[in-house]
């Protein structure tokens, strides 16, 4: 359970997110969608705990982000922008690292590590040094070591970059059967269709703020428009539609 | 294990397995040093123990005028040889290096000499020549020893003693033992080591930030439940580690390479055996965590791994200042010299080298200062690694 309560964050004279307030619940996919530059990201990773707040809270199951990082961050499993892996490391390396800094116990750590080689079908280069990887495989890795842990919540930000058609279906099929574990899944996107194909819950995000958020049938009605796309191009330039 | 220990084993495993790491760590900072020591002396001794036995060839112009100072150059180790036509063509010999010397004797030479007025003799040399510079102070000694001869002679023949030319009898008693004189060149040994020292952790050093930020692994990595100072400070110590290996190897390849090194041709004996080697060690260890977090430091400000190698490439030369401006001060060592890094190594090694005993008070203040200096930057580093701006 993820909830976002008058977010604020600037950069200078920038204001990136400018009161934002949502709520992704437990066994829910929810997206997070907006043009480039809308605050998306700054989002995420105030709610992953990079960045620090101006005002506004977030809680991870209940848990601060500012006042008990550490907690909050043991709760997530984060795909951030840029999930580079360590290139001297196999991919089982790379994996079992993570597993050891989430304090994944040792005794359960190659268990943990072999089933989310499995889960991620990563086995065919699970033992290969991560350098010269296709991006597919990367994200496949980057994936896995941030589920490792078993978190209860899952943020990814923008999962889909640069991945071809297979790819994206199968990582569709994983995020799918987070959600049937029960998990709470935050991702954001700047495509739609990607949002429409996933999401119970869309979070379209302009200019720092919510613009509307709601089921996708809900936006259809509410911006009157019967594509999804429209829709969207409809909320982001009158904030606050909702 | 604590998450510091899983970063340190993580950064050693993963940097064992980089060859640019190795190479600079395990290879460059090691042999570099040892080996480009063990030529440059091998040269110099090359030069100088060859020079004296060696007979010097010199071309003279006019040679006929003066055959008893030819007779005495020749008995002197001096081949006479054929030269240039004339001045002129001797000074353009000269300039363009096909003559390193060439002696003009004029032709009233005989008739000056005779008259007992100074006789004039012209070396013609290149001074900024090396060599050319060796070849006619030789000359010159020659030539003076020749001089004082003539002189001997004629006070004789007017009887007057020649003593009275001598109203001083200067000696010199030189103490310095051969160990001592090795100093003198094994001083600048102290640079070598803790240049391979640094070198060792420098990739480590820029991987912390900058490499984590270029590679795109900084984000994920800040989002695990670890505090940034275990990051830090995991990565800062695997930096040590390497340097420490590094500079392990280099005072063995050292060790080993003077075993090659003729130096008591020279007149010196190098204390360099393995209770040195060993005790270096530990002299110069204190100083990794000095070097880790300094490098660690400076790799934070820049963009990517390249900016960083460059300004790192500064940070190198950095331990030489100290040692530079000491050697040329000709300060010894006191306690308070002992409180600056990189300088109170440098005096204990030259110390351990001359083979004198290590003042305890000093090496406690060494160690100590190092340390201290070391870990206020390391907590300089944590700090920095706290903000917010880390990510770039």
């Amino acid at each position: 359970m993820i909830s976002v309560n008058g977010l604020r964050k600037s950069f200078g004279e920038v204001k990136a997110v400018d009161g934002v307030s949502f709520d992704a619940r437990d066994g829910c996919i929810t997206g997070l969608l907006g043009p480039n530059g809308a605050g998306k990201s700054t989002t995420l990773r105030i709610l992953y705990t990079v960045l620090k707040p101006d005002a506004g809270q977030a809680r991870i199951d209940g848990i601060d982000v500012v006042s008990d990082d550490l907690e909050a961050r043991s709760r997530i499993g984060t795909l951030p922008h840029s999930s580079g892996l360590y290139p001297h490391l196999t991919a089982r390396e790379n994996i079992a690292y993570y597993a050891r800094l989430y304090g994944v116990p040792s005794e359960q750590l190659d268990g943990r590590v072999e089933q989310m080689i499995e889960q991620l079908e990563i086995a065919d280069f699970a033992d290969r040094r991560t350098k010269g990887f296709s991006q597919g495989q990367r994200t496949k890795v980057a994936l896995a070591r941030a589920l490792v842990h078993e978190p209860q919540n899952i943020i990814l930000d923008e999962p889909s970059n640069g991945l071809d058609v297979m790819a994206t279906r199968s990582l569709r099929t994983l995020i799918r059967g987070l959600k049937a574990a029960g998990k709470c899944v935050l991702f954001s996107s700047h495509v739609m269709q990607e949002v429409a194909a996933l999401c119970d819950e869309i979070v379209i995000i302009a200019e720092g703020r919510v613009a509307i958020h709601d089921s996708p049938e809900g936006i259809r009605e509410k911006t009157g428009c019967d594509d999804l796309e429209d829709a969207f191009v409809k909320a982001i330039h009158s904030p606050g539609a909702q | 294990m604590s998450a510091l220990g899983t970063v340190f084993l993580k950064e050693v495993r993963d940097n064992l397995r980089d060859r640019r790491t190795l190479l600079s760590a395990l290879l460059m900072g090691p042999l570099f040093g040892p080996i480009l020591f063990a030529f440059v002396i091998n040269l110099s001794l090359k030069q100088s123990l060859g020079e004296a036995g060696e007979p010097l060839d010199v071309p003279v112009i006019g040679q006929q005028h003066a055959t008893n100072l030819i007779a005495y150059l020749t008995s002197h180790n001096i081949n006479i040889v054929e030269a240039p036509a004339d001045r002129a063509a001797a000074v353009e010999a000269v300039k363009t290096g096909k003559h390193d010397l060439v002696l003009v004797i004029r032709e009233d030479f005989g008739a000056a000499l005779a008259d007992a007025v100074p006789a004039t003799i012209e070396v013609i040399s290149d001074l900024a020549n090396t060599t050319a510079e060796r070849e006619s102070r030789r000359a010159l000694r020659a030539l003076r020893a020749y001089n004082q001869e003539l002189a001997i002679a004629r006070l004789i023949a007017r009887g007057v003693s020649p003593v009275v030319l001598r109203p001083l009898n200067i000696d010199v008693v030189d103490v310095s033992t051969p160990s001592g004189r090795s100093a003198l060149l094994l001083g600048m040994l102290s640079y070598f080591f803790l240049f391979a020292l640094l070198t060792g952790g420098m990739n480590l050093a820029i991987d912390a930030t900058a490499g984590e930020r270029e590679r795109g692994s900084l984000e994920p990595l800040l989002c695990l439940p670890v505090t940034r100072d275990q990051l830090i400070f995991g990565k800062i110590f695997a930096a040590c580690a390497f340097m420490a290996l590094s500079l392990c190897l280099s005072l063995v390849s050292f060790y080993v390479t003077l075993q090659f090194i003729p130096l008591e041709k020279l007149g010196m004996t190098p204390n360099f055996g393995v209770p040195v080697v060993v005790k270096a060690f530990f002299l110069l260890v204190p100083f990794t965590l000095l070097g880790a977090s300094l490098m660690t430091l400076v790799a934070s400000f820049t963009k990517s791994f390249k900016e960083a190698q460059t300004w790192l490439s500064v940070v190198l030369l950095a331990p030489t200042l100290p040692i530079l401006i000491v050697s040329i001060l000709m300060v010894r060592a006191n306690t308070g010299l002992m409180l600056i890094p990189s300088l109170s190594q440098h005096l204990l090694l030259v110390g351990l080298i001359k083979n004198e005993p290590l003042n305890m008070l000093h090496v406690l203040v060494s160690v100590s200062g190092t340390l201290i200096a070391g870990i206020l930057l390391t907590l300089i580093c944590a700090r920095l690694y706290r903000r917010e701006g880390l990510l770039g």
